[in-house]
């Protein structure tokens, strides 16, 4: 039968491409607008030709000009060193939120899954109760009691934004757990770490992936929310939410300052989503007919 | 006559992800005159259905006709509008797809979805269409024709879904039927029914068919001709008991081999002596635990057993007789109610979690569906390394040579390891599951139906592999399948099941001896042959039986009462059965002797029913 298995079993010769990386344009772009954030969070602050709290302008919402590159604010303010600062608390601070919201959701919806039982049923309660509360609502609360600050803008936005992703990691992984691999690596033996991270996990990284896109936008949003009730970022310091609030009248005068920060939240999280859409994945073998 | 339906030329182009055209089926070319059914046969790839779908004027997303005419009464189906289209489909010519499940909207009343199509084109009012789709149903055997169609579909059997679906598909007396493996997905003893109620219908209705099937032995009942297709070309074509008796082309001998019965594998000479594990009353079940210990559904019931090391035990039963989970406590991965399980004199806990890497190194499981059994992220490489490092602590450039010597094992080089799961064929994918199984070192693999998601020839050749394998490593297999004759190739001894309790147990070459068990013969006799008339000299009154009902559960009477062509009122539904041991040396489970079982045969032998031919 030896013939029989090389002439049937073959597929149409297609191995070559496997280790191609395929990411089309939309990726590159997105990549592309990330990496300057980043780049701009670390260094802006250093480079910002004002400081970000320093009243500088001739008028209030000053049109683009040599001096002022995008304009002044509401105050009189340089409005790219606004820009530049704001980068900083709203990629380092909106980034690192979403960040642990996706890693304890996603974890503990794995883990519920695999676990289930009275775990399962613990968890989920819990987490039904925490997206069941207003979420400015219970910020105020958090922060009322423990005052604002960095860290604490953190734990508390990641808190929020845990439940969602939590939701989303449980459902897929309740599907991926069902899988014969899953029950043959737990036949062997294999412990739970290793069906979570090896088994389970691989296998819904684009979904989990895609929920961090839009959780990052939420997260931003309402940070911006928060600042603009006084408990967010303390003024002079402000984040790129609080930036058009501040500015929102600016609207009528056609103002960049009000502009300019909306831009900039709007091409982060695009270029955020834009990446994680088009994330480089190894190329599969065309389908089969 | 002339022709109803003329294919010629047909070439069908699909584009994949990238943007690359292939072509799926290049210059396939056919006539069809009324009354005749043509088998469009090959394995999965071959292209047969997309060619089926052609003559709907239908090509699924991403393909195109490249070139090529399908001439149904002399309208060109490739050529017509989608408006056109719509219009004929249905009604002149109509589909019956491989899942009846999947084709039924399961919120709606049969009958209204079995009407629709005519209601739809006002071509007969509510009143007649009712009318005729009853009469359909008589003619289709469903029972309780007047009421049936106000079920709905999931209070329907899977046999009897596929064949309400045969009816939608005739409502409009359409003069083209285009059947896509439409038993496939059923238990032999259901199959049996479905098509003798197909070939019935076809015959009335007088309409050219078109059966696509990949199960040589189904098409011989079905067709008058055969066309055997092969990476999207034709490779042979020409009437039944021609191909059957004298085919030209080498691939489709190769499928005739695969159909036909092989002879047993003999078993292996260095038989130890002891036995590897032993099964003692065991009963397992899925819900809730009463306080006695038994769950709310039990599946499987008092089974016992014992393996020998080296040797192999073949599982059969339709779907839903509990095999699947007898694998998955043996597995540990469904801890049993009661009994007792003794691997290797040692006891072998219920519970996963208690028993000892050693033990579950011992005993590895290979499940029916290749694609979901491959973590699709991971390596060939990284796959088989795993249990290596896990049971063994094989790392490193050990690991790696251990990994190219057992995909040696299983007969795929060595440069496939870097491949992933979804750059595999079928085959292959089946193949690097065994070899994961085999990576372990065990002493009994569980193999849970490991060819019945393959093609015929692909199949042969893993059934192949697993009778060397068991030469060579002296492994023991429990063998699951639905197939009595895969069974009978490879296993030493064969436990039946049904309603999850044993009904026959023996050596492999007696169970489908006669006399037997009603069960085991009823599922002899439902085995598909490879010879023209096979269905035709069947037994009506036997298999008739055969579609009633399902198993009974929760009664103290033999599981099989309700199906049972010997069975006595008043004993078989009220006594649970008594084992007893035939001469021909299987043990069985049922009130009627040996005597009994004989004298109730003599009608299977004048039909020319020799199952016991091997």
């Amino acid at each position: 039968m030896g013939e029989v298995i090389s002439l049937s079993e073959q597929r149409p010769a297609r191995a070559r491409g496997r280790f191609r990386w395929h990411a089309p344009l939309a990726g590159w772009v997105g990549a592309g607008l990330v990496l300057f954030w980043a780049v701009t969070a670390l260094v802006g602050p250093y480079v910002a030709p004002y400081d970000a709290g320093e009243v500088v302008g001739p008028r209030l919402f000053a049109p683009m000009s040599a001096e002022h590159l995008l304009g002044t604010d509401y105050l009189g303010r340089d409005m790219l060193s606004r820009i530049l600062d704001g980068a900083y608390y709203t990629v380092t601070l909106a980034l690192s939120a979403t960040v642990l919201a996706c890693l304890f959701g996603t974890s503990l919806g794995i883990l519920t899954a695999i676990r289930g039982g009275w775990f399962d049923v613990a968890v989920s309660r819990v987490m039904d109760a925490l997206i069941s509360m207003p979420h400015l609502l219970f910020s105020l609360v958090v922060i009322a009691a423990l005052g604002s600050s960095m860290p604490v803008l953190i734990g508390l936005l990641a808190v929020t934004y845990t439940p969602g992703s939590f939701r989303i990691a449980r459902s897929h992984a309740l599907g991926i757990n069902a899988m014969d691999f899953v029950q043959v690596a737990r036949a062997r033996g294999e412990g739970t770490g290793f069906i979570l991270r090896e088994e389970i996990l691989p296998n819904m990284v684009l979904p989990v992936l895609t929920d961090f896109g839009l959780r990052f936008v939420f997260v931003v949003l309402l940070l911006s929310g928060l600042s603009f009730l006084g408990l967010g970022i303390q003024p002079p310091r402000a984040d790129w939410g609080s930036l058009v609030r501040e500015n929102v009248e600016g609207i009528y005068e056609t103002a960049p300052a009000v502009i300019v920060p909306a831009l900039a939240i709007a091409t982060l999280t695009i270029g955020v989503n834009l990446f994680i859409d088009n994330m480089p994945r190894r190329r599969r073998g065309a389908p089969r007919a | 006559m002339t022709a109803l339906v003329e294919v010629e030329g047909l070439t069908v182009a699909a584009r994949n992800d990238f943007g690359e055209e292939t072509r799926i089926v290049q210059d396939v070319g056919f006539t069809l005159a009324s009354g005749e059914v043509l088998a469009l046969i090959g394995e999965s790839g071959s292209g047969k259905t997309t060619t089926a779908l052609a003559l709907l004027g239908y090509a699924r997303r991403g393909c195109r006709f490249a070139a090529g005419a399908v001439r149904i009464g002399g309208t060109d189906m490739l050529t017509l509008s989608e408006a056109r289209l719509r219009d004929l489909r249905g009604r002149k010519v109509s589909y019956i797809a491989q899942s009846a499940a999947a084709a039924f909207n399961p919120s709606r009343q049969l009958m209204d979805q079995i009407t629709e199509g005519v209601r739809m084109r006002r071509l007969l009012g509510r009143v007649e269409a009712e009318a005729k789709a009853r009469a359909l149903f008589r003619s289709l055997a469903l029972p309780d024709p007047d009421r049936i169609g106000a079920r709905y579909p999931h209070q329907v059997s899977g046999g009897q879904l596929q064949r309400l679906m045969a009816a939608m598909a005739l409502m409009t007396d359409p003069e083209l039927v285009v059947l896509d493996e439409p038993t496939t997905a059923l238990d032999v003893t259901t199959q049996v029914e479905v098509l003798r109620a197909f070939r019935h219908a076809v015959r009335q209705q007088g309409a050219a068919a078109v059966y696509v099937s990949h199960d040589l032995a189904v098409v011989a009942q079905m067709a008058d001709r055969i066309l055997v297709m092969r990476d999207g070309r034709m490779r042979e074509t020409g009437t039944t008991p021609r191909i059957l008796s004298a085919a030209q082309d080498s691939y489709t001998r190769e499928l005739l081999a695969a159909a036909a019965p092989r002879p047993a594998t003999p078993a292996p000479a260095q038989e130890a002596a002891g036995s590897l594990i032993e099964v003692a009353n065991l009963t397992a079940g899925y819900g809730p635990v009463d306080k006695d210990g038994q769950p709310a559904f039990p599946v499987l019931h008092e089974i016992g057993f014992s393996i020998r090391p080296g040797s192999a035990l073949g599982v059969i039963g339709e779907s839903g007789s509990g095999k699947s989970t007898l694998a998955r406590v043996l597995a540990g991965l469904l801890p049993a109610a009661s009994g007792n399980v003794t691997l290797e004199g040692q006891p072998l806990p219920r519970q996963l979690s208690a028993r000892t890497p050693e033990q579950l190194r011992r005993i590895q499981i290979v499940f029916q569906m290749a694609d979901t059994a491959l973590n699709p992220a991971h390596s060939v490489q990284r796959i088989l390394a795993r249990p290596l490092a896990f049971y063994h602590g094989i790392r490193g450039a050990a690991a790696r040579r251990r990994v190219a010597a057992l995909m040696d094992m299983v007969k795929l080089p060595a440069s496939l390891a870097e491949r992933l799961p979804a750059e595999l064929s079928g085959g292959q994918k089946q193949r690097i599951n065994l070899a994961r199984a085999l990576a372990a070192d065990p002493a009994l693999i569980l193999c849970d139906e490991v060819t019945s998601s393959l093609d015929t020839v692909v199949g042969e050749a893993i059934l192949e592999l697993l009778a060397e394998l068991r030469r060579t490593l002296g492994v023991a297999l429990i063998f699951i399948s639905h197939d009595l004759k895969t069974v009978r190739s490879i296993c030493d001894q064969v436990m039946i099941l049904y309603g999850g309790r044993v009904m026959e147990i023996g050596p492999g070459e007696a169970v489908t001896q006669a006399p037997a068990h009603p069960y085991a013969d009823l599922l002899a006799a439902s085995m598909p042959q490879l010879r023209v008339g096979w269905l035709d000299g069947l037994d009506d009154m036997r298999l008739a039986e055969a579609g009633t009902a399902g198993p009974v559960f929760g009664y103290r009477g033999c599981a099989f009462f309700t199906r049972c062509g010997v069975r006595t009122e008043g004993v078989c539904d009220t006594t649970p059965p008594p084992w007893h041991r035939l001469r021909k040396g299987t043990d069985i489970r049922c009130h009627r002797n040996e005597a009994e079982l004989t004298a109730a045969r003599p009608d299977r032998r004048a039909s020319g029913l020799h199952v016991t031919r091997v």
